[in-house]
């Protein structure tokens, strides 16, 4: 790494204890309240313009030299930043990966290409970060399951049916399928694959 | 089963502060430095690294002030303290064969590159009382230096008859895979031999002791030799990812034990000399020897050996050597059963209720 | 200088600083007097290193054990980052390392004055290593053959 490129690295969380415990926390609340927006209030620095700070601050938080990284095409860029507050690897095929950071509109995205855990250790699976232009405004369904007080709407922008319908045969896979966290901004909101897709799609 | 019982608060606050008061003795006798555990009580400092698994003296010395010297608590302290601590990656493997000797012994020849250095050992003392000690009158005089050091690198013993292809071959498998971690993903039989060495490595020194014991005493087909014992110090090199380039870290002591087995061959090897590998955190022969007869002895399946013998059952011996697991195990008995007793109780009550209604109608039937 | 011998001659500087005590790598800055601003990058912190071995010495890796390790990285105002990596937990030592690092790699009377003390480090840690393995080789065994009989 060049002295210029190494000047650009900044910060990461303000305070990486609380920090990290802080971010850790709002994911557990998250996946505990499916579809419901947390902000995450830590203020971090230097994080590239290309990945909004809800989720630069998972993947500091989530993320080490143990915890393979995935990343779709337009976020490339972050690689330098990843690995030198991480460390973690970043492999060529999304089956290797225990995170995935995707944008709502990459349409080749195939949930089934991560892993899906296997029957006796579905923890294996990956979860897959979304990054979406905001929450809400896209295209709505209905969920239901554990954490969901009888049904709720959810319609974060960006995904589209095709997607949804993914989802859905993700969560018919259940216990195993992967997790998904939606981020816009400092926003996220989470979708275990307990939860069931119920609508138009 | 296990129940929540309230109740205990105060006298739970009572005992910590009466095993500190135990823990300290008599207050007429100067209090025991960190310091002065880690440099005198080094070999147990050692075994506490061991099997914590965690290379830090200083916190090795702590666990046992910590301890009143109990071992296998303190071995649990470093393993509670070492989840707390983010990991920063692994190191390049060390390599042995640059080790910084300090002792370095062999059985199988007397005359070998490098020589036979018997460096700080035990072994040639008469098991004698040193009254000096506790009189506290001796100082330790300088140990003599020779005038040259010891060449910079010996070649480890198996290697030299490796050259000759009479014994079995230790060589990386393909692609030199990174080895499988127990501290993160769960273990399971047939084992590899990493999961086998790791497991041992962290392993309880008397379980092994007894376990390598019973191989030579026969339960177990093999005849170890010491081919070498080496104690020393290894560079720890690490390549961080923003460097890109590998950095030394500093120096750790090991112990490395290789063990050298007969062979009689198999309708796949030829006869050979086969290899067990123990190595140690710290001077701990003991330790690293044991390790070596039981890695030895694990590779029964591997050369189409009967595993008859407990040394010889990889399930057996991995699942029950780590003493933390094995004390939490068996110390949770301490914890109240209550309810579960009663059920007991209750049960073995009707039982003999039901006995004595029965005995009663057959003995009135018989009158 | 090519990028290859920086890192070596980098790599050698950051090794002896991870051996060398934390009082020794504070008298070493002391000795410039005012120390230079800097920004942390990442603040000292203690973690683990998994330390690997490889049976028989040469064949397959495995996990031995961690050790403990506490790293930093600053930066000078003048954008230089240091570096810095070492087994313990002494955090002081870490962020002092981490401003030597950085400092030792541009070449003016400052990095001058500091390699001649990383020089001087060297060779008192080379002298101890050196004690050490002449004490152990006072007790290297030297086999003499007992004749027997008549020959």
């Amino acid at each position: 790494m060049s002295a210029l490129e190494q000047s650009s690295l900044a910060m990461g969380l303000a305070d990486p204890v609380f920090g990290s415990q802080h971010v850790f926390r709002t994911l557990l609340n998250a996946f505990a309240a499916p579809s419901t927006p947390m902000q995450i209030s830590d203020t971090l620095s230097g994080v590239p313009d290309s990945i909004p700070s809800a989720a630069a601050a998972v993947l500091l938080t989530m993320a080490d030299y143990e915890t393979p990284v995935w990343l779709s095409q337009p976020f490339d860029g972050i690689r330098p930043w990843l690995a030198f507050h991480t460390s973690a690897p970043m492999p060529m095929h999304p089956a290797d990966a225990r995170f995935a950071v995707v944008s709502a509109d990459f349409n080749e995205l195939r949930l089934d290409a991560f892993s899906l855990g296997d029957e006796r250790y579905p923890d294996t699976s990956a979860t897959i970060i979304i990054i979406c232009p905001t929450l809400e405004n896209g295209h709505p369904v209905t969920l239901k399951g554990p954490g969901i007080k009888d049904a709720t709407v959810f319609a974060p922008q960006g995904i589209e049916r095709a997607m949804w319908k993914q989802i859905a045969d993700n969560n018919a896979l259940f216990p195993l399928g992967v997790d998904l966290i939606f981020v816009a901004g400092s926003s996220l909101a989470a979708l275990p694959r307990s939860t069931r897709i119920i609508g138009d799609f | 089963m296990y129940v929540a019982v309230k109740g205990g608060e105060a006298a739970i606050l009572a005992t910590h502060d009466l095993v500190a008061e135990d823990r300290r003795g008599d207050v007429s006798i100067p209090e025991i430095s960190v310091e002065q555990i880690r440099e005198q009580m080094q070999l147990s400092v050692a075994r506490v690294m061991n099997e914590g698994s965690l290379y830090d003296e200083d916190l090795g010395a702590l666990a046992l002030k910590q301890t009143q010297g109990d071992m296998i608590e303190a071995a649990f302290l470093m393993r509670a303290y070492r989840t707390t601590l983010p990991r920063f990656g692994s190191s390049v493997p060390v390599d042995t064969a640059t080790m910084a000797i300090r002792r370095r012994i062999s059985a199988t020849y007397k005359d070998l590159p490098g020589g036979q250095v018997l460096g700080p050992t035990y072994d040639y003392t008469h098991r004698l009382f040193d009254f000096a000690l506790m009189a506290n009158g001796e100082k330790a005089p300088p140990a003599m230096a020779a005038d040259y050091a010891l060449d910079a690198a010996m070649p480890r013993v198996p290697d030299i008859l490796g050259d000759e292809g009479l014994m079995e071959v230790e060589a990386p498998p393909e692609h030199d895979p990174r080895p499988f971690d127990l501290t993160r993903d769960p273990v399971e039989f047939p084992a590899g031999r990493d999961v086998r060495l790791q497991t041992l490595s962290r392993g309880d020194e008397g379980f092994l002791l007894g376990l390598a014991y019973s191989v030579q005493r026969g339960f177990g087909g093999n005849h170890p030799f010491a081919g070498e014992i080496r104690m020393g110090e290894v560079t720890v090199s690490f390549v961080p990812e923003e460097l890109g380039f590998a950095i030394e870290l500093g120096d750790i002591t090991l112990t490395e034990c290789q063990m050298v087995n007969q062979f009689t061959g198999s309708i796949e090897q030829p006869p050979q000399f086969t290899r067990g590998y123990g190595v140690a955190f710290g001077h701990a022969e003991r330790k690293a020897m044991s390790m070596a007869i039981i890695d030895r002895s694990l590779k029964a399946r591997e050369f189409g050996e009967a595993t008859e013998y407990p040394a010889q059952q990889e399930e057996f011996v991995l699942y029950h050597c780590d003493n933390v697991e094995a004390s939490g195990f068996v110390e949770h008995l301490k914890l109240p059963h209550y309810v579960d007793f009663q059920g007991e109780l209750e049960l073995l009550r009707k039982i003999r209720r039901e006995q004595e209604e029965r005995l009663a109608e057959r003995k009135e039937a018989a009158e | 200088m090519l990028d290859g011998d920086k890192n070596i001659a980098r790599q050698r500087w950051m090794g002896i600083l991870a051996r060398a005590s934390a009082v020794e790598i504070a008298k070493l800055l002391s000795g410039l007097g005012d120390l230079p601003d800097y920004h942390i990058i990442k603040r000292p912190e203690t973690g683990t290193l998994m330390v690997e071995g490889r049976a028989g010495g040469a064949g397959q890796r495995f996990n031995v054990g961690e050790a403990t390790m506490t790293r930093c990285v600053i930066r000078l105002t003048d954008g230089r980052m240091g570096f810095s990596y070492a087994l313990g937990r002494d955090r002081v030592k870490a962020e002092h390392s981490a401003v030597i690092d950085a400092l030792l790699q541009s070449e003016n009377s400052t990095s001058e004055m500091l390699q001649s003390g990383i020089d001087a480090l060297e060779r008192s840690q080379a002298e101890a290593r050196d004690l050490a393995s002449r004490k152990a080789a006072a007790t290297k065994v030297n086999f003499f053959t007992l004749v027997r009989g008549d020959g």
